[in-house]
């Protein structure tokens, strides 16, 4: 049985690769979307030389909600699996004195990926098959001090996955919810990681194709972080707001 | 953030950064004197640079290949283990590798690695068609046999001192199975696995095991490991139900480090098994996977812990044929005696070769791993000036001990043209690791 595409939006990201790469080896041909595509030509060549597969290479902007459906009225073929891994991290000290930076990041991490997750949703739906993953991060579960702009889109980011798995699980299209911690990316380069609960890409990545070849509901990365989320959430809240965590 | 090589020894604090573009890269390379770092499989400090060490690996891209040639072109941070996963299920295989496929291209062109095949195929310099490098300028530069030639010739087996490599033109070897016929004879002594070797040299692949305990007439006792690409025709059927077998990700691995001792034993009842074995049914064939046979200890993830917090060093050095097999029982006496060594020894038979600065010369090389002690240490130093007085060298990438003057007692009139030619291009003020400070090169 020869693989449908697998679309990957924010397709320059680390994580994004990663996942590329992984569903390329295992054959599938790949569509990699994102803002300047041309220069994703060097991917397009090594996913060619490595795996000999079909690269394609869309431009695709998340915030551009109007065209989200002239996009994929645009590509090759109607994708089997989709990845986003769109998003945008901010300066949570800055973003909350420029309300239009912090309304930046609600949008690239919520709206717009909501928005380009509903045109493939309804597609899927139609056709009655399909995989979508939301790349969204345990930062969502709950707000905190340090980074509540990009927590608060990333978990109304989940609460939209949840339901539309919930709305779609009967109409044979799987939605898959991705709740990493840490992972080692450009993203945060910057910053100073513990070792121990930080994943590779490539983890995340094995994770997603776990996750779309099983039907998984929810995957953390690593599954440490399912514990530790698991404890953080039972703080109660007079005690979480003095917390600095 | 602390760095080291394989061998864990010396760990140093060292500024990284990890470019993902020329732009980036050229910034990094102008900034201050600077090396580029591969994959970390270097023992020692070849690929440390205090304040600017410079990670390679986003240069991970495979660019094109022709199979009308074998010709794969690739950044110089893709991974030879990559290059073996995309392309042996094709029927490619590397033509020279390393014991580990863990290297990065950039990392086998600057130490112009060798294989058992050496005495066949030369080292890794011999299947590169061409080389994309970044110079002391910051400007990128083609170069091959017959462009810029100076510097083709000069990075291959440069450790990274004449600039930075950033994409290269390998040839890739047309294999029809991913299996190798080999064949095991063992040897009582050093005398009569080096006459093997002599009686072997058109065999692809050869390499010995040496039992570094024994004496007397006994010393240097070994086995000798004779290996061919297995053809289809020849292969027996279990093989044959998959042809390119393909590895999963190691599962051994080594949480921590280990005290010293358990290697040893494992190694010791290792060799006796085979030795044993082997001296009863007579000289052996077998068929093993590519994967066992070029690369036994990848399958054990972060061996190099096994030898403890203080880390190691491997002891390398080549002797010319002519004195290879008086220096090598001397060296063979002096490490038996001091009971200090890993128990097994590699010896392998190089071939012609010609080159700037790399390694290899036709003859012997001899290599063995040290846990760090004081007296290790001196015991290394002192191979090193046995290997001196044999006309030999050492290996930059397995060393962490030499200083400025053994290493001009091996390789005095190389050295003095690898200096000039350092200072002359403006690479000495550029680009600089720790081994190169250590050996004032
Ligand atoms: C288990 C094991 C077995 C081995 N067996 C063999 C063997 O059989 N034969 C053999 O020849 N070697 C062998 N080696 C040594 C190894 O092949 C070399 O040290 C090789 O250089 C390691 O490549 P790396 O990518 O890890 O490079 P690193 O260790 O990161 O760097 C090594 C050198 O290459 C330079 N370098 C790396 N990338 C670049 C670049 N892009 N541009 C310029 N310079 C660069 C560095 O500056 C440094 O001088 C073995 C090592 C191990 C750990
Ligand atoms: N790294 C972590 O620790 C971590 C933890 C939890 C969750 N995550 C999530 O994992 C996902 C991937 O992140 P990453 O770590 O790989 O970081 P990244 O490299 O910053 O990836 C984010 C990607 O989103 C793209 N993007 C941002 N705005 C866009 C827009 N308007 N239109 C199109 N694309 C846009 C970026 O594209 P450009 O390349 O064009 O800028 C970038 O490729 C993100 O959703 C992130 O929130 C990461």
């Amino acid at each position: 049985m020869s693989n449908g595409p697998v679309l990957i939006l924010g397709a320059r990201s680390d994580i994004a690769q990663a996942t590329a790469h992984e569903y390329a080896e295992h054959g599938y041909p790949i569509q990699l979307a994102a803002r300047n595509s041309e220069t994703l030509q060097i991917i397009k060549h090594d996913f060619e030389t490595r795996y000999q597969i079909q690269v394609t290479l869309h431009d695709f902007d998340v915030l551009d909600v109007e065209r989200h459906a002239e996009f994929v009225d645009g590509l090759p073929e109607l994708p089997e699996i989709v990845v986003c891994a769109v998003g945008a991290l901010g300066n949570q000290e800055e973003d909350e004195k420029d309300i239009l930076g912090a309304a930046q990041i609600i949008r690239s991490n919520f709206e717009g990926p909501a928005s380009i997750l509903a045109v493939l949703a309804n597609r899927f739906e139609k056709r009655a098959s399909g995989s979508l993953v939301g790349i969204s991060s345990v930062a969502g579960e709950r707000g905190r001090a340090t980074n509540y702009i990009y927590g608060s889109a990333k978990a109304g980011f989940s609460a939209y996955l949840s339901g539309l798995r919930n709305r779609l699980s009967k109409k044979g299209v799987h939605v898959v919810t991705v709740l990493p911690g840490f992972v080692d990316t450009k993203m945060t380069e910057s910053l100073d990681l513990p070792e121990k609960l930080t994943a590779q890409p490539s983890e995340v990545a094995s994770a997603i194709v776990r996750a779309t070849k099983k039907r998984k509901n929810i995957v953390y990365s690593k599954p440490v972080w399912a514990f530790i989320m698991t404890v953080i959430r039972s703080i109660p809240e007079f005690l979480f707001k003095k917390m600095r965590i | 953030m602390k760095l080291s090589g394989w061998g864990k020894y010396p760990v140093v604090d060292c500024q990284l950064s990890k470019p993902r573009s020329e732009e980036e890269l050229s910034q990094s390379v102008l900034k201050s004197n600077a090396i580029a770092r591969g994959n970390g499989r270097a023992y020692g400090d070849s690929a440390l640079n205090r304040t600017n060490t410079i990670d390679m690996r986003k240069f991970s891209h495979m660019l094109s290949f022709d199979p009308k040639s074998g010709q794969l072109v690739a950044e110089s941070g893709v991974l030879l283990s990559d290059i073996i996963k995309a392309f042996l299920p094709r029927g490619w295989f590397p033509i020279v590798t390393p014991g580990t496929r863990f290297v990065s291209l950039g990392g086998m062109v600057a130490a112009d690695v060798h294989g058992k095949n050496h005495h066949v195929d030369g080292s890794f310099g011999n299947c590169i068609d061409w080389l994309d490098v970044m110079s002391a300028d910051g400007n990128v530069m083609r170069c091959s046999r017959t462009e810029n030639a100076e510097l083709f010739n000069w990075t291959i087996g440069g450790m990274g001192l004449t600039g930075v490599i950033l994409r290269v033109a390998l040839r890739l070897r047309s294999v029809n199975t991913g299996w190798i016929r080999q064949t095991t004879h063992v040897a009582q002594n050093l005398d009569t696995a080096i006459d093997m070797f002599e009686d072997s040299l058109d065999a692809t692949y050869s390499v010995a095991w040496i039992d570094c305990l024994s004496s007397g007439d006994a010393l240097g006792r070994s086995l000798v490991m004779l290996g061919e690409h297995a053809t289809l025709s020849e292969l027996p059927n279990k093989c044959r139900a998959n042809l390119f077998p393909s590895v999963s990700k190691p599962k051994l691995a080594v949480p921590f480090s280990l005290p010293r001792f358990c290697l040893n034993t494992y190694s010791v009842r290792a060799f006796n098994a085979l030795y044993y074995w082997n001296g009863k049914r007579g000289d052996a064939t077998s068929y093993v996977n590519w994967n066992s046979y070029f690369y036994p200890l990848d399958s054990i993830m972060n061996w190099n812990r096994i030898y403890g917090r203080k880390g190691f060093a491997q002891f390398q050095c080549v002797l010319p044929l002519g004195n290879a097999r008086t220096s090598l029982n001397d060296m063979l006496e002096e490490i038996a005696a001091s009971g200090r060594g890993s128990f097994l020894a590699v010896l392998k038979r190089f071939g012609k070769q010609e080159s700037r600065f790399s390694f290899p010369m036709e003859g012997y090389t001899l290599a063995l791993d040290f846990p760090i002690s004081n007296g290790s240490v001196s015991l290394i130093q002192k191979l090193g000036q046995m290997t001196a007085k044999g006309g030999g060298r050492i290996y930059l990438a397995k060393d962490s001990i030499m200083n400025a003057q053994s290493l001009r007692a091996t390789d005095a009139a190389r050295v003095a043209e690898f200096e000039t030619m350092r200072q002359t291009s403006g690479a000495a003020e550029r680009f600089a690791s720790m081994q190169s400070e250590r050996l004032k090169l």
